[in-house]
């Protein structure tokens, strides 16, 4: 790990100046992914802001729906009673994700901004065009078993956001609070906060230089309380997703009134499958019409070689997601 | 580890653990930066009064007791309680956030310390296998890790046992499968699992 100084930020505005001053400086929160990213060499701050101390705390209901604070732990936020029961899809991606030590460490705001799992990625021996743009993709013709089979480019496969909560919040329609360094705040839906990789594989969120984020806010609603997140490994726990669901479901006299269908480890993003929903919305919740919807979430995969396989698993996943959901 | 993490100007530990002394040599937790630098040390007092460069003299309490130790930011919690602190219960295993080996208590909770920067630990209460005994009296979980042979190497067991003593105390051990997925954060590669499950559910049942 390089050596770097370090500043126990006392309020946002510090923190900020601190990233203004020093622009290649990083913010540290749980640690969780800077502190492994710095021990590869793959990020390399001179200096960090430590924003431990901020006040963006605290799980609240609003007019707008759940606020959480980006620095809740996962921990914390995973076993809240009213995300539990508000949001159950929210309350397991998280205790579905990690280990119980990093969730007691990992912020929401660190979690959000987690780094992609690809190999090429994290072994700086590679070339990687999201780590050294224009360096090359190993991935398109190496191991990608595990990368992404929707949003991807010719410049990146890479499932950008490998984990969990980000899929529930895309499906929920959360909206992310994010502060600038003139401290003025902006607020983006979570689905609008991911950049697909295209040809700038480098550029993974709306974020400004020194932009924090401050909060998630979920809106209530019908289909969040009726809710779930089922996630598939290569073991039963402490593993990243091959293919995860986030799904929610309004079922009225047998009719689904209003749907949502997010997917995880299968996207450059998470992802929201907005033509799921479509099959979904004012058909009967019978397996045929979970099928039908599985199929239009997953239209325009484009799977290689050695990730064919997550079309089938991803639908099937979404499909007892939905039978899961629609049981409750 | 290379010895520039660690300058050989190290502070003998306190031989008063008062409150007092511990707050002094602390200065809380944000006024340890604060602290005079020692001379020939590269702290550097910027714009932002609690900046830190290079090594500086960290207060962390372990086990109940103030313990000192020169470190620059960089350095983890596990490699100041390994390295410097004689402290070598506390196993590295990945190094990463993989292995669960490292997992200390911090104010109670289970972490990785391999991923906690010493600097950040100040100010807060922190528990390593050393710290669990009373004198020669075994911590419960050590005694039910013995009764069940929840080991084989026995390297991954400190990290193992703060892992269970935290499941437990967190009422995260109330069955079997729940056991297994909320002690997944710490891998035993000899495949003691039959056994940790055992000594960990025992511990929880009692409890």
């Amino acid at each position: 790990m390089n050596d770097f100084s370090y500043t126990q930020a006392t309020s946002a505005k510090e923190a900020t100046s601190l990233l203004k001053d020093q622009p290649s400086a990083a913010y540290l929160a749980g640690g969780t992914t800077l502190l492994d990213l710095m021990k590869a060499n793959l990020a390399e701050p001179p200096q960090l802001a430590d924003i431990n101390l901020l006040p963006f705390k605290g799980i609240e209901q609003t007019s707008d729906g759940l606020r959480i604070g980006a620095m809740e732990r996962m921990s914390d936020v995973g076993e809240n009673a009213l995300v539990v029961q508000q949001y159950p899809a929210v309350s397991q991606a998280l205790l579905l994700a990690a280990s119980p030590q990093l969730r007691n460490m990992a912020s929401i705001g660190g979690n959000i901004l987690q780094r992609t799992r690809c190999g090429y990625f994290r072994d700086a021996a590679f070339p990687c065009n999201k780590r050294v743009p224009g360096s090359g993709c190993p991935a398109l013709e190496g191991d990608h078993h595990n990368l992404a089979i929707l949003g991807v480019s010719e410049r990146c496969i890479a499932n950008a956001y490998p984990g969990d909560l980000s899929v529930a919040l895309a499906a929920f329609d959360a909206v992310l609070t994010l502060e600038n360094q003139k401290g003025k705040q902006r607020r983006v839906p979570v689905t609008e906060f991911y950049l697909l990789p295209g040809k700038t594989p480098q550029k993974e969120t709306v974020l400004e230089p020194g932009e924090m984020i401050v909060a998630a806010t979920i809106p209530s609603a019908a289909h969040a309380r009726r809710s779930a997140y089922l996630k598939v490994r290569e073991r039963s726990s402490y593993a990243y997703a091959l293919a995860s669901a986030a799904v929610g479901l309004d079922v009225q006299g047998g009719t689904i009134r209003a749907a949502r269908v997010a997917l995880g480890g299968v996207g450059a993003q998470p992802w929201r499958s907005r033509e799921a929903e479509k099959v979904l919305t004012g058909a009967p919740a019978t397996e045929a019409t979970f099928r039908a919807a599985a199929t239009a979430a997953l239209q325009g995969a484009q799977p290689r070689e050695h990730n064919r396989y997550k079309v089938e698993l991803a639908q099937n996943t979404l499909v007892r997601a939905l039978q899961q959901v629609a049981a409750t | 580890m290379s010895s520039d993490l660690f300058p050989p100007a190290d502070t003998p530990p306190p031989a008063d653990d008062s409150r007092r002394t511990f707050m002094k040599q602390a200065g809380g937790i944000f006024g340890f930066a604060l602290a005079a630098p020692l001379a020939g040390q590269a702290e550097r007092l910027t714009a932002y009064s609690k900046t830190v460069t290079g090594a500086t003299t960290l207060t962390l309490r372990i086990n109940g007791q103030p313990r000192t130790v020169q470190a620059e930011p960089r350095v983890t919690l596990l490699d100041a309680l390994r390295e410097r602190l004689d402290l070598t219960g506390t196993k590295k295993g990945c190094d990463h956030g993989q292995c669960g080996a490292c997992t200390v208590l911090v104010d109670g909770k289970r972490v990785n310390s391999c991923l906690t920067l010493a600097i950040t630990a100040q100010g807060k209460e922190i528990t390593t296998i050393e710290g669990l005994a009373k004198g020669d009296e075994l911590h419960p979980m050590q005694a039910a890790f013995l009764k069940h042979d929840g080991f084989q190497c026995g390297y991954c067991t400190p990290g193992q046992i703060l892992s269970g003593v935290a499941c437990v105390q967190e009422g995260h051990a109330k069955t079997d499968d729940q056991c297994r997925e909320w002690m997944s954060g710490n891998l035993c590669r000899c495949g003691a699992y039959a056994n940790i499950l055992a000594a960990v559910r025992e511990v929880a049942d009692k409890a």
